[in-house]
């Protein structure tokens, strides 16, 4: 009888907490970003005061000190301000963004927040997440400093949602200069072929896996690689809006010869991070390695001198394209401190600021007014080819693909290393393609 | 009169953990559940994501990534409570038999389950790296050194398709230690009397393990099973330490779930998934509830 009594009593607890919990209906709000008008600039010298909390995956090596040569100059700048660094480990952010979705479905956002400029940030701007910065651009100095080219790829309907910081470039190919030249290689392979054919001389030579590979992502930007060497730019940039598709001979050709480029490339963990391939080149336990040119700062670490340990060049196939991906920062909807958020996103925009942060991180400066002659070599080289060749986005770094399509891709790509198997594959990429475009 | 007011004073004890468990538990599973049955449509391009009710269960089941990934949970669950059960139960017995320093032996094997998963993954993804021959490094390289070259393997990323079997190595590194306690606990609660007296009537130690000794472990196996059987189901700070976020071969249905919810931005497929996953460690733990409850019972008259 008593048991019974508790037993009801206890339902009837837990009935009046779901009814109250119903009560407490939250009201999804609407997106509202319809194109808002660009107001003036409203900025306070010294700053608009309080905390400015920034969410980043800069936590170590090159990231950290070009984020803290940023924070130095931001707090002789605004010395109102007061900047909270709110930085998650782990490498390309994937960490990071699981955190900061959470915290963006919790209505708390950061005062600003990293994201790969392009792609990635549709998710959060169809979400509603964060905020147009037409002003902050325009009192920037808009297309006077910023390629149009990279503008527009920040362009949705009319507004631009991100301030770019910097600059990476994904299409090159870091080599170990000695294993080259014990190979007898002395010249920069045009396409391929003629870079297979290069592979097959190191193999003789007694370097057993000419190319390495790391985790699923490094495999995504090698395949990426070929996807433009055998599309080219139109072809390949047409792959984001449905105009090629994804089962086309051509992309049977690119799964083909990416299949090739594997079986002279290492056996990679899945869950392996880039500096593991990078360190094989470092090491001369292969000759070659592709990846994005954040990959400086590693041999930099190791002491090895461009031109005399290492040298780069476009992935073979892909001279004369840059393959993009930019970090950018962003004004969630919702700050606390917008005014202090408007400091940061001027600073990070100004040409002082990308000057500071991408010496010490050792990507470029997305502004055109940076002058090149204080970067290091292989930078000005950079800078020069950003102005001069045609701009593909990158899909592995979230500037062509949102982050949906971007891990369908992975596992796809990671199946595909298991398996070798070039059908699934390109059915793989096809589904995903449908999926993500409709 | 008395007693009612007993009852009274007693609820209202329990009432705050009614309340904490009633909303944190059972009103998030309902959440979720619901979650689970949405239908979904793109805010830009109305294209519809999911139907909605039970088709979205359909649409997940029917998907060969998530039966492979289901198919991957059964192989390391299989794996991984035969292994944690068999080596528990042998170092279990081998303490008991009365090692010198046991002490030393018994933090030993505990040792594993005080780190954390995530630790233990970053070194285990190096013990398993996958390559072979000079670019061996791990325990491919041991087995090398060794001149085991054969048995050379690229664990849970080679081809075969039980390859999630390797997986289960360093979780039943890690908890067999914890078996080994509940066995242990177990063989010091039965009197040394009983063993005498097998002894005495001619049974040898063989005999007095299958005959006696083991059926008293009866109820500590089933809570052993059933722990690390739901420990297996859940597992995902392990596997994504290891193998990392996108990985086809190691991908269970909690790694999925994350990638879904955090990747794809997918809350309704997540939630379905996570509604099969509650299901299924349902399946093992109600039964042993009821069975337990039903001894319990039992034993109280």
């Amino acid at each position: 009888m008593r048991s019974r009594n508790v037993a009801s009593a206890a339902i009837a607890g837990l009935v009046a907490v779901a009814l109250a919990a119903c009560g407490s209906n939250t009201q999804t709000g609407d997106t509202g970003n319809a194109n808002a008008p660009t107001t003036p600039l409203q900025t306070t010298s010294g700053g608009a005061g309080g905390d400015v909390g920034v969410f980043t995956w800069w936590a170590a090596g090159s990231e950290k000190a070009g984020l803290d040569a940023l924070v130095k100059l931001f707090n002789e700048k605004y010395p109102n301000d007061k900047f909270v660094n709110l930085a998650v480990a782990g490498g390309a952010g994937s960490n990071a963004k699981a955190k900061l979705a959470s915290d963006l479905q919790n209505n708390q956002p950061p005062d600003s927040f990293q994201g790969h400029a392009g792609a990635e940030l549709l998710d959060y701007i169809d979400k509603g997440q964060i905020e147009p910065v037409n002003d902050v651009i325009k009192a920037l100095g808009g297309e006077s400093v910023f390629p149009k080219d990279l503008l527009d790829r920040l362009t949705v309907e009319g507004n631009i949602y991100s301030v770019p910081s910097n600059i990476h470039r994904a299409n090159v190919v870091w080599a170990n200069a000695a294993v080259l030249k014990k190979a007898g290689i002395n010249e920069v392979p045009k396409d391929l072929k003629a870079w297979m054919a290069d592979m097959d001389k190191v193999k003789a030579s007694g370097v057993s896996t000419p190319l390495s590979v790391s985790g699923t992502w490094t495999q995504v930007q090698l395949l990426e690689n070929v996807l433009i060497a055998d599309l080219g730019v139109d072809g390949y940039s047409g792959l984001f809006d449905g105009k090629t598709k994804w089962d086309s001979d051509q992309v049977k050709q690119a799964v083909g010869d990416y299949k090739k480029l594997l079986s002279y490339a290492n056996t990679a963990s899945d869950g392996d991070d880039w500096p593991v391939a990078t360190d094989m080149v470092i090491d001369g336990k292969a000759a070659y390695n592709v990846m994005g040119d954040w990959a400086v700062a590693e041999f930099n670490d190791k002491g090895k001198k461009q031109g005399q340990d290492w040298t780069w060049f476009p992935t073979p196939g892909t001279d004369g394209v840059f393959d993009f991906l930019a970090d950018s920062f962003t004004l969630p909807k919702g700050a606390k401190n917008p005014g202090g958020t408007k400091d940061w996103l001027m600073l990070i925009g100004s040409a002082e600021g990308q000057k500071a942060f991408n010496l010490a991180k050792g990507s470029i400066p997305a502004r055109t007014d940076v002058p090149a002659s204080d970067f290091p070599a292989y930078q000005q080289d950079a800078m020069k080819a950003f102005k001069d060749n045609k701009i593909v986005s990158s899909i592995a770094h979230g500037a062509a693909v949102s982050l949906a399509w971007n891990a369908d891709i992975s596992t796809a790509v990671s199946k595909f290393y298991a398996s070798k198997d070039e059908n699934q594959l390109v059915s793989d990429l096809a589904a995903a393609a449908k999926k993500n475009l409709g | 009169m008395r007693k009612s007011r007993d009852g009274l004073v007693g609820f209202l004890f329990v009432l705050p953990s009614i309340i904490l468990v009633g909303i944190f538990v059972y009103w998030f599973i309902f959440k979720n559940v619901s979650t689970s049955f949405d239908r979904v449509t793109t805010r830009a391009t109305k294209r519809v994501l999911h139907d909605g009710g039970v088709s979205n269960y359909s649409q997940l089941l029917g998907s060969p990534d998530y039966q492979h990934a289901l198919f991957n949970l059964l192989v390391l669950t299989v794996v991984f409570v035969a292994g944690t059960m068999l080596f528990g139960l042998l170092w279990a017995i081998l303490l008991e038999k009365g090692v010198t320093a046991e002490g030393v032996f018994r933090s030993i094997y505990l040792l594993p389950m005080a780190i954390s998963f995530i630790a233990a993954g970053i070194v285990w993804r190096w013990l398993l790296a996958p390559g072979k021959g000079d670019q061996a490094s791990g325990l491919n390289q041991l087995l090398a050194m060794l001149g085991l070259e054969r048995f050379q393997s690229g664990w849970w990323q080679s081809p075969n398709s039980f390859s999630m079997a390797a997986m289960a190595i360093p979780a039943i590194w890690q908890l067999s230690g914890y078996v080994m306690a509940l066995f242990l606990a177990g063989f010091r609660g039965i009197s040394e009397d009983q063993r005498e007296a097998a002894r005495i009537d001619g049974a040898s130690e063989w005999k007095i393990y299958r005959h006696v000794l083991f059926p008293q472990l009866s109820p500590i196996a089933l809570s052993a099973l059933i722990i690390i059987g739901h420990m297996s189901m859940k597992m995902f700070d392990l596997i994504y330490a290891i193998a990392g976020q996108n990985s086809y071969k190691a991908s269970v249905p909690s790694t999925m779930m994350w990638t879904q919810l955090f990747q794809q931005g997918d809350p309704t497929a997540a939630a379905v998934n996570a509604t099969i996953l509650l299901v299924l460690v349902a399946l093992i733990v109600i039964p042993y509830l009821m069975y337990t409850n039903k001894t319990e019972k039992g034993m109280r008259g």
